[in-house]
C-alpha cells in the first residue's frame, strides 16, 4: 500500500483527454522552467504527446518528483527561487546544454516575465504561453485596464501610476471613495494585494505595497482602485491561437480565499446563468482578441450580488486551478497550449465547448488553519496517501512520502480535485477524498477544507471572497461535533483502545511461563475530549464492540488494522473513514474524524480516578514572550532591549513563503530581550522577543 | 471508599490502643480469622488515611495504588503482608512506628499476561505525615523491607521473571544501623546475581539518596518521573557542608539532571501514571529472562512494506546532516520506537523497536547531533544498551553512519580510548543476531566498531550511499600526497567513497535499495531466529570499565 504514493503520481487519473494526434509535428524536447506539482502536470502531457522532458531545479529539489519524472534534469541553482528557478542564465544554460526547442513556464516563477520571453525568442527557443506583447500589456494593472476599456469590458473605477507619497495616496483613495484596493502595480495574483478602510490604512497599505514593488518587482508603480465589497471571485478562462481565434472554456468560480488567495474552486458557478457566462465570455474573449493573445489565460472578475461584473485582471499563464476546467470541458489545456504554441489553429469552436457535470478543486497546503485560516507548516511527509482508489478523483501534486516541505517554496502539497455528474455529488466526493487522504509530517490544512465544503453557505452556493472572516469571524477553530458526532468519535476512540489493548495482550509462539489469558469482556474507560471527561464502557463481542456512551449504546465494528493509516469504522451503520495519527503509552490518542484532528486521553477508570492527584505541570505565560508562529526568515527587527512597545505595536516582520507577517506585542511593555536579527532563519515556535 | 477506610482506620487504632499488634494473638486466639482479617484490612490502608493524603498531595500515588496501575486487573499476588520490622530502639516499637508489611509492598503479577516480580517501597515519615522529610524515616530501608525484596528477587530468578522496582526510598533506616546496611548489600547481591538472568527494571517515583540509590544503578534500567523524583548519593543540606555549593534537589538529582547529563537514568517520564502506563509498554520489549527469546508480538505492518521515502533521505551532499530517526521510524513496525536515553548522548541512539512483531535492539549514529561521531558518553551508552540485547537474546540492528571517533583533548583525557573500547568490546562480544547497514559513513575505527563484518556481523548491508573507508577523502589525501596533488581528491572519492571496496571484498553482504532494508531486515531476523553462536569458556570476559 505504501508503495503505490509514487506509482499513483504517475498513473493519476486524469479526468480529461489528451486527444493527441500523432502525425501532429510537436517539439521534440521542451524545458518545464517551473517545479513541483505543475512541473509534473505539465511533463504527464508531454509524455502522451511523445515530447521529451527537461526539469530544472535547484540543488534542493534534486530529488523532487518533477525532476524523477523528466527525461533530463539541469540543476540551475541553490535553494532560495531567486538563486535558481527565477535564474535567467542558468535556465537558458540549461537550455542551450539540453537542445530544448521550447519552454513551459508553469505558473508563478518566469511564467509572466516578458524578459524570459524575449531571451527565448531571441535564441529561437519557443515560449509555451503568449508572445511578449501580451504579456507585458496584461502584466501591468494600469495598461490592461486601459485595453480592457477600449475593448469594451466593464472595469473599475480606480487610479494606477506611480503615487508618490501616502499623502498622495489617501487623496486618490477619497478620490475614489472607500473602501479601496492597493498593489503593486507589477504584482500577479492576490499577493501583496492590501485593502484599506480608511486614511490609516491607506498610508500602511501604501508603505507595504511601494516596498513590495520595489523590492520584489523593481517597479514602483501601485494601483489604487475602488474596492467591491462581498464580491465574488469569478473567471474566465480563455484559449486562443496565432490564427486570431479565441475561445472562452467557461468560469471558475474562486470566491473562497484567504488574505487574497484562493483555498477552494470549483466550475461551473452556482451564480452565473447563462446570459451572464455569456456576456462575460464573449468581453474575456473580445479583451483576448484586443491584444491578440495566443495560448491559454485567464481573465479575472469581480461579480456584485446583482450579477455586475468588472474585470480584475488578466493572468497570462496556465492557472493553479485548471484543472476544474479541463475536467467539465474534457480538454487537456496544457496538451492546447502547446499546439498553439506550435502555431497549430485551434481544433475546436465555441459550440464544441460543453459544460459536462461539475468540479471541485481543494488546495492541500501545508499549514496550520487555525493560525490566520493558514500559517505555513514544513517538514517531511513521513507518511504521504492520495486518495486515488476512490471514483473521481484527480490529485495534482509534485511530493511523495519521504518529501521535504521546505520554507524556500509554496507550501502546497497538492491540488485535490473530484468530479461528479452534480455539485452535490462532486461535494460528497471531494468530503471521502478529504477524510482518505494521508498526509503525516506536516500540518496540513484538510479540516478546513472539509469545514468549508459542507458548510450550508457553500452548499446552497451562497458564498463571497469574504466566506471565511465571515463563518469564522473568530478564526477557524476546526469542526465543531454535535453530541451524536461526539458519541460517535468517543465510541471510535474507546473501541481503538480496547483492540490496541487487546493486541498487546497477543504474544505468538510458546510461552516458557504460560500466559496469563484475560477473560475479561468489558472494559470501564475515562475519555479526555475537548475539556470533557467522558465515562465510556466498551463491551467486546466477536468483532463488534458494544461501546456505552452518555447513556446510549453504540455498535462499533471495523477491521482493526493498526498498521493502516485509514482506519473504515462502522458505528451503529454509519461509516467513516477516520486516521489514527498518534498514540502513546499514556493513553493520548490524536484522530483524524470529520477532517479535524482530535486529541483524546483514555484511561481505564482507575488510571482517572488517581489523575486527580497528578500535579499540574506550570504553563508559560505566552503574553511576555513573542515566539515565531511559522517557520520563516526575520525580514526587519523594530525594537531594541529597553523600548517601550505598546498592546498591537508591530515587533518584527517574518516572511515565509513569499508572504510577509507582521508580529504584534501582546501587551503593553518594555522589551527585556531580543533573540533575533533581520536575516536569521528561525523555526515554528522560536523565542524571537522577550517583554518584562 | 474514603469512609471506609476511615472506619478501617479507626479500628486500627483502638486494636492498637488494646494491646499492641503481636501482644493480643495469646489473648483472643479463638478469633484468628477475624485477626486475619482484620490485619489484612489493615495492611491495605498502608500507613492510613492521612498518610495516603499526603502522599497524594505531594502528586504522588500510593505503593499499593502504583501496584493496581503497574499490573493487569487482579494479577497481584502479595507476599509477606504480615511482616513488621524488628527494631525497638529509639522508639521505634511504638505502635504509630509500625505497620504491617513495613514500608514495601512486594509480590507477582501479571503485565499484559505475562509475569513479573514487583517490589513498591512506601514513602511516607513514620512520625509526622505532614511534612516531607524523607531524609529521616521516608521509606527508608529496614532489614525487614530488604528481606521482603530479597525474597521477590530470589523467586524471580529462580522461576526466570523479571524485576520491577517501583522506588520510593529515603535511604538506610538509620534507627537500624547496621541491619539496614545489610539489608542494602543483600539486595545488591542480588541484583548483580540477576544481571543478565532476568531483566531488571527500577522506577524511581519519589526522593531516593543514599544506598537507595545504588539498587538502581545496578539493574537494566532506571526511569524517573518528572518533578517528584530525585536520585543522589547526599542530598543538597549534605553537599552545601561539604562543597558549600548551593544546590536544589531537582538540579542535583532530578529526572532532567539524571536523563540529560549524568546519564544515570534511560527515561523520564512526566507523572506517576504515565511512568506507569510507559512501563507496561516496555516491558511487552521485554524477554522474561535469558532463557526466552525475544518475544514476538501480533504485528499488522506487512513484513514486505517498502519504503520507498529511504531512497532520498540521505542527503546528497555527505556533510549534510539528517535525523537517524526519520529511518529508523520508517523501517520498523508501525513507526513504534521506545528509545532509551533519549536526551543522552544524543550522537547515538538506542532503543527497542519490533520487526514484523519481535523485538529487536536498535543502535544508529545520529548524524544530526555532532555529526553522529563516537564520543565517551555515546560509546558508553551504546555498549551498555548492545549488552543488554545480548543478554536477553534481543537481535541487533545497526544503522552506521558514522566520521569517525571524537578527537580532542577533552576525550583523551577523559579516556575516550577505554571508553570507544567498550562498545567494540560489547558489539564483538555480542552472539544475538546482528543486522547492519550503512547508510552513509563508515570511516575508521569507528567503521570496525560499529557492528562491522569483522566482528561477527550477520548481516552487513550497504546503501548505495555508503562510503567505507579510512577517513572523509579530504583528509586522506592531505596525508597521502601532503596536499601537493589537487586532483587526488577525486581519485580517492571515486575510488572509497561509495559501497565498492567494502562490498568487493566482501566486508558488507550486499548493497541494497534503501526501500527493501525493512524486508531484508525482516526476512534476515526470520532465518537468524536459529542462530546459535557460543564464545570459548571463561568465568567472565573483562570488559574495559
Amino acid at each position: 500500500k505504501m508503495l503505490c504514493s509514487r506509482r499513483c503520481l504517475v498513473t493519476s487519473r486524469q479526468l480529461y483527454s489528451v486527444v493527441h494526434d500523432p502525425n501532429e509535428k510537436t517539439f521534440e524536447k521542451l524545458l518545464v522552467a517551473n517545479r513541483g506539482e505543475i512541473a509534473c502536470r505539465v511533463i504527464k502531457t508531454c509524455k502522451k504527446m511523445g515530447i521529451k522532458t527537461v526539469a530544472i531545479h535547484s540543488d534542493v529539489d534534486a530529488n523532487a518528483v518533477h525532476v524523477q519524472m523528466a527525461d533530463e534534469a539541469a540543476c540551475v541553482g541553490p535553494a532560495p527561487s531567486g538563486q535558481s528557478y527565477l535564474n535567467m542564465d542558468a535556465i537558458m544554460g540549461a537550455i542551450r546544454r539540453t537542445g530544448a526547442q521550447a519552454v513551459h513556464p508553469g505558473y508563478g516563477f518566469l511564467s509572466e516575465n516578458r524578459e524570459f520571453a524575449k531571451r527565448l525568442a531571441s535564441e529561437g527557443v519557443t515560449f509555451v504561453g503568449p508572445d511578449t506583447h501580451a504579456i507585458q500589456a496584461m502584466g501591468d494593472k494600469i495598461e490592461s485596464k486601459l485595453l480592457a476599456k477600449n475593448a469594451k469590458v466593464n472595469t473599475i473605477p480606480g487610479f494606477d501610476g506611480v503615487v508618490k507619497d501616502a499623502d498622495e495616496a489617501v487623496r486618490i483613495a477619497r478620490e475614489i471613495g472607500y473602501p479601496v484596493m492597493i498593489k503593486a502595480s507589477a504584482g500577479g495574483g492576490g499577493k501583496g494585494m492590501r485593502i484599506a478602510w480608511d486614511d490609516e490604512e491607506t498610508r500602511e497599505g501604501f508603505r507595504f505595497s511601494s516596498q513590495e514593488a520595489a523590492s520584489s518587482f523593481g517597479d514602483d508603480r501601485l494601483l489604487i482602485e475602488k474596492f467591491i465589497d462581498n464580491p465574488r471571485h469569478i473567471e474566465i478562462q480563455v484559449l486562443a491561437d496565432k490564427h486570431g481565434n479565441a475561445l472562452w472554456l467557461n468560469e471558475r468560480e474562486c470566491s473562497i480565499q484567504r488574505r487574497n488567495q484562493k483555498v477552494v474552486e470549483e466550475a461551473p458557478s452556482t451564480f452565473l446563468d447563462p446570459e451572464t457566462r455569456r456576456a462575460m465570455g464573449e468581453q474575456a474573449v473580445a479583451l483576448a482578441k484586443a491584444v491578440k493573445y495566443s495560448s491559454a489565460g485567464t481573465v479575472e472578475f469581480l461579480v456584485d450580488s446583482s450579477k455586475n461584473f468588472y474585470f480584475l485582471e488578466m493572468n497570462t499563464r496556465l492557472q493553479v486551478e485548471h484543472p476544474v476546467t479541463e475536467c467539465i470541458t474534457g480538454l487537456d489545456l496544457v496538451q492546447e497550449m502547446i499546439r498553439v504554441a506550435k502555431g497549430y489553429p485551434l481544433r475546436h469552436r465555441q459550440t464544441d465547448i460543453p459544460i459536462n457535470g461539475w468540479a471541485v478543486e481543494c488546495r492541500v497546503y501545508a499549514e496550520d488553519p487555525y493560525k490566520s485560516f493558514g500559517l505555513p507548516s514544513i517538514g517531511k511527509l513521513t507518511q504521504y496517501q492520495e486518495p486515488l482508489h476512490l471514483p473521481s478523483v484527480r490529485v495534482d501534486s509534485g511530493i511523495q512520502q519521504g518529501s521535504d516541505i521546505s520554507i524556500y517554496y509554496d507550501p502546497m502539497i497538492s491540488k485535490l480535485i473530484t468530479y461528479g455528474s452534480n455539485r452535490a455529488e462532486a461535494l460528497k466526493r471531494m468530503e471521502e477524498a478529504l477524510d482518505n487522504y494521508v498526509i503525516r509530517g506536516v500540518t496540513h490544512n484538510i479540516s478546513l477544507l472539509r469545514e468549508v465544503i459542507i458548510h450550508p453557505r457553500f452548499v446552497q452556493g451562497d458564498i463571497s471572497t469574504k466566506f471565511l472572516p465571515e463563518v469564522y469571524p473568530d478564526g477557524f477553530k476546526g469542526h465543531k461535533l454535535t453530541d451524536p458526532e461526539r458519541r460517535e468519535l468517543l465510541a471510535t476512540a474507546a473501541s481503538l483502545y480496547v483492540a490496541e489493548q487487546l493486541r498487546s495482550q497477543r504474544f505468538l509462539g510458546t510461552q516458557r511461563i504460560p500466559l496469563a489469558k484475560s477473560q475479561r469482556s468489558s472494559w470501564e474507560l475515562s475519555v479526555n475530549l475537548e475539556d470533557g471527561v467522558y465515562p465510556v464502557t466498551v463491551s467486546k463481542s466477536d468483532s463488534t464492540f458494544s461501546v456505552e456512551v452518555d447513556g446510549m449504546k453504540l455498535n462499533v465494528t471495523g477491521e482493526w488494522n493498526l498498521a493502516s493509516p485509514l482506519l473504515s469504522v462502522t458505528v451503529d451503520g454509519t461509516q467513516r473513514t477516520i486516521q489514527r495519527l498518534s498514540r502513546d503509552a499514556s493513553g493520548n490518542l490524536s484522530i483524524q474524524f470529520l477532517g479535524t484532528v482530535y486529541k483524546l486521553q483514555i484511561l481505564s477508570q482507575a488510571a482517572a480516578e488517581l489523575s486527580k492527584y497528578m500535579p499540574e505541570k506550570a504553563a508559560e505565560d505566552t503574553s511576555s514572550i513573542l515566539r515565531s508562529p511559522m517557520p520563516g526568515t526575520v525580514v526587519a527587527v523594530s525594537v531594541k532591549p529597553g523600548d517601550t512597545v505598546s498592546e498591537g505595536q508591530e515587533i518584527c516582520v517574518i516572511e515565509a513563503m513569499k508572504m510577509q507577517n507582521s508580529l504584534a506585542a501582546a501587551k503593553t511593555g518594555k522589551v527585556k530581550a531580543v533573540h533575533c536579527r533581520a536575516g536569521d532563519t528561525v523555526g515554528e515556535g522560536d523565542l524571537l522577543v522577550e517583554l518584562e | 471508599p474514603a469512609r471506609d477506610m476511615a472506619a478501617a482506620a479507626a479500628g486500627l487504632r483502638a486494636l492498637r490502643r488494646a494491646a499492641g499488634p503481636w501482644a493480643a494473638l495469646g489473648r483472643r486466639a479463638s478469633s484468628v480469622p477475624a485477626r486475619i482479617e482484620e490485619k489484612r484490612r489493615a495492611a491495605l490502608l498502608g500507613g492510613g488515611p492521612r498518610r495516603i493524603e499526603a502522599q497524594h498531595r505531594r502528586g504522588k500515588l500510593t505503593a499499593r495504588e502504583r501496584i493496581l496501575l503497574l499490573l493487569d486487573p487482579d494479577s497481584f499476588d502479595e507476599y509477606d503482608m504480615f511482616v513488621e520490622h524488628r527494631c525497638s530502639d529509639f522508639g521505634m516499637d511504638a505502635d504509630e512506628n509500625k505497620y504491617f508489611g513495613d514500608s514495601v509492598v512486594t509480590g507477582r503479577g501479571r503485565i499484559n499476561g505475562r509475569l513479573a516480580y514487583v517490589f513498591s517501597q512506601v514513602c511516607f515519615s513514620l512520625m509526622s505525615p505532614e511534612i516531607l522529610d524523607f531524609t529521616v524515616f521516608g521509606g527508608s530501608l529496614s532489614g525487614a523491607h530488604a528481606q521482603k525484596i530479597c525474597k521477590i528477587m530470589d523467586q524471580a530468578a529462580l522461576v526466570g521473571a523479571p524485576v520491577i522496582g517501583l522506588n520510593d526510598s529515603g535511604g538506610a533506616r538509620i534507627q537500624e544501623g547496621v541491619e539496614s546496611l545489610a539489608g542494602y548489600a543483600d539486595i545488591f547481591l542480588r541484583n548483580v546475581l540477576c544481571s543478565g538472568v532476568v531483566p531488571q527494571i527500577s522506577l524511581i517515583m519519589g526522593p531516593c539518596a543514599g544506598g537507595a540509590v545504588y539498587s538502581p544503578a545496578l539493574t537494566d534500567f532506571t526511569f524517573m518521573v518528572k518533578d517528584t523524583s530525585y536520585l543522589f548519593i547526599t542530598g543538597p543540606d549534605v553537599v552545601k557542608s561539604v562543597t558549600n555549593e548551593d544546590v536544589t534537589q531537582e538540579q542535583l538529582g532530578g529526572a532532567k539532571t539524571h536523563t540529560a547529563i549524568s546519564g544515570v537514568a534511560h527515561r523520564a517520564f512526566e507523572n506517576d501514571i504515565d511512568a506507569l502506563l510507559n512501563l507496561r509498554e516496555f516491558f511487552n520489549y521485554l524477554p522474561l529472562s535469558n532463557r526466552d527469546p525475544a518475544p514476538v508480538c501480533e504485528c499488522h505492518d506487512s513484513s514486505d512494506r517498502l519504503v520507498p521515502e529511504l531512497e532520498t533521505v540521505v542527503p546528497m551532499e555527505s556533510t549534510k546532516a539528517y535525523d537517524m530517526l526519520d529511518i529508523i521510524h520508517a523501517i520498523v513496525d508501525e513507526r513504534e520506537f521506545f528509545e532509551i536515553m533519549p536526551f543522552y548522548a544524543r550522537n547515538i541512539v538506542v532503543g527497542f523497536a519490533r520487526m514484523n512483531g519481535r523485538t529487536v535492539g536498535i543502535v544508529g549514529n545520529q548524524p544530526k547531533v555532532a555529526s553522529g561521531c563516537l564520543d565517551i558518553n555515546s560509546s558508553v551508552k551504546g555498549a551498555r544498551f548492545v549488552r543488554f540485547c545480548d543478554a536477553f537474546n534481543i537481535p541487533l540492528i545497526t544503522f552506521v553512519d558514522v566520521p569517525g571517533f571524537l578527537p580532542g583533548t577533552s576525550q583523551e583525557y577523559g579516556g575516550i580510548i577505554r571508553h570507544g573500547a567498550k562498545l567494540l568490546f560489547a558489539f564483538a562480544e555480542a552472539t544475538v543476531p546482528k543486522i547492519t547497514i550503512i547508510t552513509r559513513k563508515a570511516y575508521g575505527g569507528a567503521y570496525d566498531v560499529m557492528s562491522s563484518k569483522h566482528l561477527r556481523g550477520d548481516a552487513n548491508y550497504a546503501w548505495p550511499t555508503a562510503e567505507v573507508a579510512v577517513m572523509g577523502a579530504k583528509g586522506a589525501v592531505q596525508i597521502i600526497f601532503r596536499g601537493k596533488q589537487t586532483d587526488a581528491e577525486a581519485e580517492y572519492v571515486n575510488k572509497f567513497a561509495n559501497p565498492f571496496p567494502a562490498a568487493m571484498r566482501g566486508f558488507v553482504d550486499d548493497i541494497i535499495q534503501p526501500s527493501t532494508t525493512r524486508k531484508r531486515i525482516c526476512h534476515d531476523l526470520d532465518v537468524l531466529a536459529s542462530k546459535a553462536q557460543s564464545t570459548p569458556w571463561k568465568k567472565h570476559a573483562n570488559i574495559p570499565l
